[in-house]
């Protein structure tokens, strides 16, 4: 049923095609790289309520990692679109592959640059002053960003196979990318919202992510670990799940 | 031996058709061409067969497996180039062709081998390495007829292989395309636009019209049908006396008015052209021009239609586009 080496030649394309788009790769890093730079500095010193001790710049990078790999998980997903534009798609559906293959090789693909970026996003804060105090808590970031990028690349899958062509990219954009973003915590602690907003946040796969990863990485978090862990993996499954459903039901031409 | 069997095949779009009830067989080994204007149903005949669209009623096998419930043996079985460019631009051309070997299966041996023999079939061996963006129109094109022979498919689908390409070009593809179909016995099913191309190409060919398929022989046999010659007389208005004189006289095979062009099918033209002129000028009409040609595809076309490809094509466009706007798409 599940064909490996068609699996490993989509994750294989994928990965060529971003070591050759330095642009879009230093495209991608650009705007997570400036809200750090500009919000760090600029609250820095600010004593924001619900944060505990540490300061901003730390409460800041696992939130910024996050929104990185919304961003690029989205677009990975979305790039079906592109593949759809291009005629590519075409090939890879006339292929003698089962749909699940395909869903699988590109998931495997968006998955591994997202987390690439993720980590470079991580390596660079490092370099600003942002603090890793062991190794475990890397590799415990790695698990949260890879869970990350599977729900989003499913949610991206499900856009694409709903969508014609690439003019509805920018609304998605605005309407779901940037609430998704906002909504989470990354930028500020949840306590300070709303309990109506927060109603909201909480269906926000995202918010588990980010607070996973604060978790893990600087050790404060709204929920415990274990929970942010088994609501995003819940999270992940049903979206990889519709995802490839949807995409299944689409027609390629 | 039957390599496609296409039985009362319909496809219909939000209600448009788009083929109609379609039926015919393409033998082991033939040379077959889809004849018709843009938006006759040519493209969408490919992707049903090719498994990229499930048709809306009707049976079709391919090599041997129905399309609908055997989905995996036919993707095995044929490779396939489509009309727009299918490939990944930002993947070299020798890339491109690894990935299609992999998706289909083949070892690396095999692959190293086949990819370096259909490189070398298209003339492509020395840009195996370069990226396929900075390819030209004629060069993706080849390198996609390379890529879809590959892995030796039984029956291979070319959708306007020739579609924008410059004459020269054209002329090259056609001979990689009649050579594959007499050296590696590939059945080859392609759908075109041009009248000299599947005169050219095609063992057989069907005419193709609105969804429906309106005629359907050899070329040679289609143009015979016409008979004889044709002789096309540009005249001045008020031509409709004369048409019906020269319709009773018993040499006339048929006149067809098109615009200001008499269309006469007889034996023997160029004995037939100084009579008709005289009746010409008994009858006060003013004979601009004349021709004598044998029948060609174009005048097949005309005299099934009743319009030429070209015409058809932008009455097609229309049909189509007030289709879209109806369902908003």
């Amino acid at each position: 049923m599940i064909n490996k080496t068609a699996i490993y030649v989509l994750w294989l394309r994928e990965m060529k095609r971003f070591l050759r788009a330095k642009s879009r790769v230093i495209g991608t890093l650009a705007m997570p790289l400036f809200f750090l730079a500009f919000l760090g500095l600029g609250f820095g010193n600010m004593n924001i309520p619900g944060m505990g001790k540490v300061d901003y710049i730390h409460f800041l990078v696992p939130g910024i990692v996050g929104m990185g790999m919304l961003f690029t998980s989205m677009f990975s997903g979305i790039s079906v679109l592109w593949d759809r534009e291009f005629g590519f798609l075409k090939e890879i559906m006339v292929a003698p592959v089962n749909r699940v293959s395909i869903v699988i090789g590109r998931i495997a693909g968006g998955a591994t640059t997202s987390v690439l970026q993720g980590i470079l996003i991580l390596g660079i804060s490092v370099l600003m002053g942002f603090k890793i105090t062991n190794i475990s808590a890397l590799l415990f970031s790695i698990v949260f960003m890879l869970l990350i990028s599977c729900t989003f690349i499913g949610l991206g899958l499900i856009f694409a196979s709903k969508m014609r062509d690439i003019q509805g990219f920018q609304l998605i954009m605005q309407f779901i990318v940037f609430p998704l973003f906002f909504l989470s915590g990354a930028l500020f602690p949840l306590e300070n919202l709303p309990v109506w907003l927060r109603h909201i946040s909480s269906i926000d796969p995202l918010t588990y992510g980010v607070d996973g990863l604060r978790g893990v990485l600087i050790g404060i978090s709204y929920f415990s670990i274990g929970f942010d862990f088994l609501v995003l993996a819940g999270f992940s499954i049903l979206m990889v799940f519709l995802g490839a459903y949807f995409f299944e039901k689409s027609e390629s031409v | 031996m039957v390599a496609i069997k296409v039985e009362n095949l319909v496809k219909k779009f939000n209600g448009f058709v788009a083929i109609d009830y379609i039926s015919f067989e393409v033998k082991k080994g033939e040379l077959f061409g889809l004849l018709g204007p843009n938006g006759a149903g040519k493209t969408t005949t490919i992707n049903i067969l090719s498994t990229l669209l499930k048709q809306t009623s009707g049976y079709a096998e391919v090599a041997g497996y129905d399309i609908s419930k055997d989905k995996n043996n036919v993707r095995k079985s044929i490779g396939i180039v489509f009309q727009e460019p299918a490939l990944d631009n930002k993947l070299t051309g020798k890339e491109n062709l690894e990935f299609h070997a992999m998706m289909y299966g083949m070892g690396k041996e095999e692959r190293r081998r086949r990819i370096k023999e259909v490189l070398e079939l298209v003339e492509l061996r020395d840009k195996g390495d370069v990226l396929v963006e900075n390819y030209s129109g004629g060069m993706k094109r080849r390198l996609e007829i390379a890529r879809g022979l590959i892995h030796r498919p039984k029956v291979l689908f070319l959708d306007e292989p020739t579609l924008g390409l410059d004459a020269q070009t054209r002329r090259h593809i056609w001979e990689y395309i009649k050579k594959l179909n007499k050296e590696e016995g590939v059945t080859i099913i392609l759908t075109t636009h041009y009248m000299e191309e599947a005169d050219f190409l095609c063992d057989r060919i069907a005419i193709i019209d609105h969804g429906k398929i309106i005629a359907m022989d050899t070329p040679e046999r289609l143009k015979d049908k016409l008979g004889g010659d044709i002789i096309t007389f540009e005249v001045e208005k008020d031509s409709d006396k004369f048409m019906n004189e020269i319709n009773k006289l018993d040499f006339v095979k048929s006149v067809k008015k098109h615009n200001s062009k008499l269309t006469i099918m007889v034996e023997q033209g160029e004995k037939r052209i100084p009579e008709l002129i005289d009746m010409a000028q008994k009858n006060g009409v003013k004979v601009k021009s004349v021709s004598l040609h044998k029948p060609s595809l174009e005048d097949v076309f005309l005299h099934f239609t009743g319009k030429t490809i070209r015409e058809q094509e932008a009455g097609q466009k229309e049909r189509v586009r007030k289709s879209m706007r109806r369902f908003g798409r």
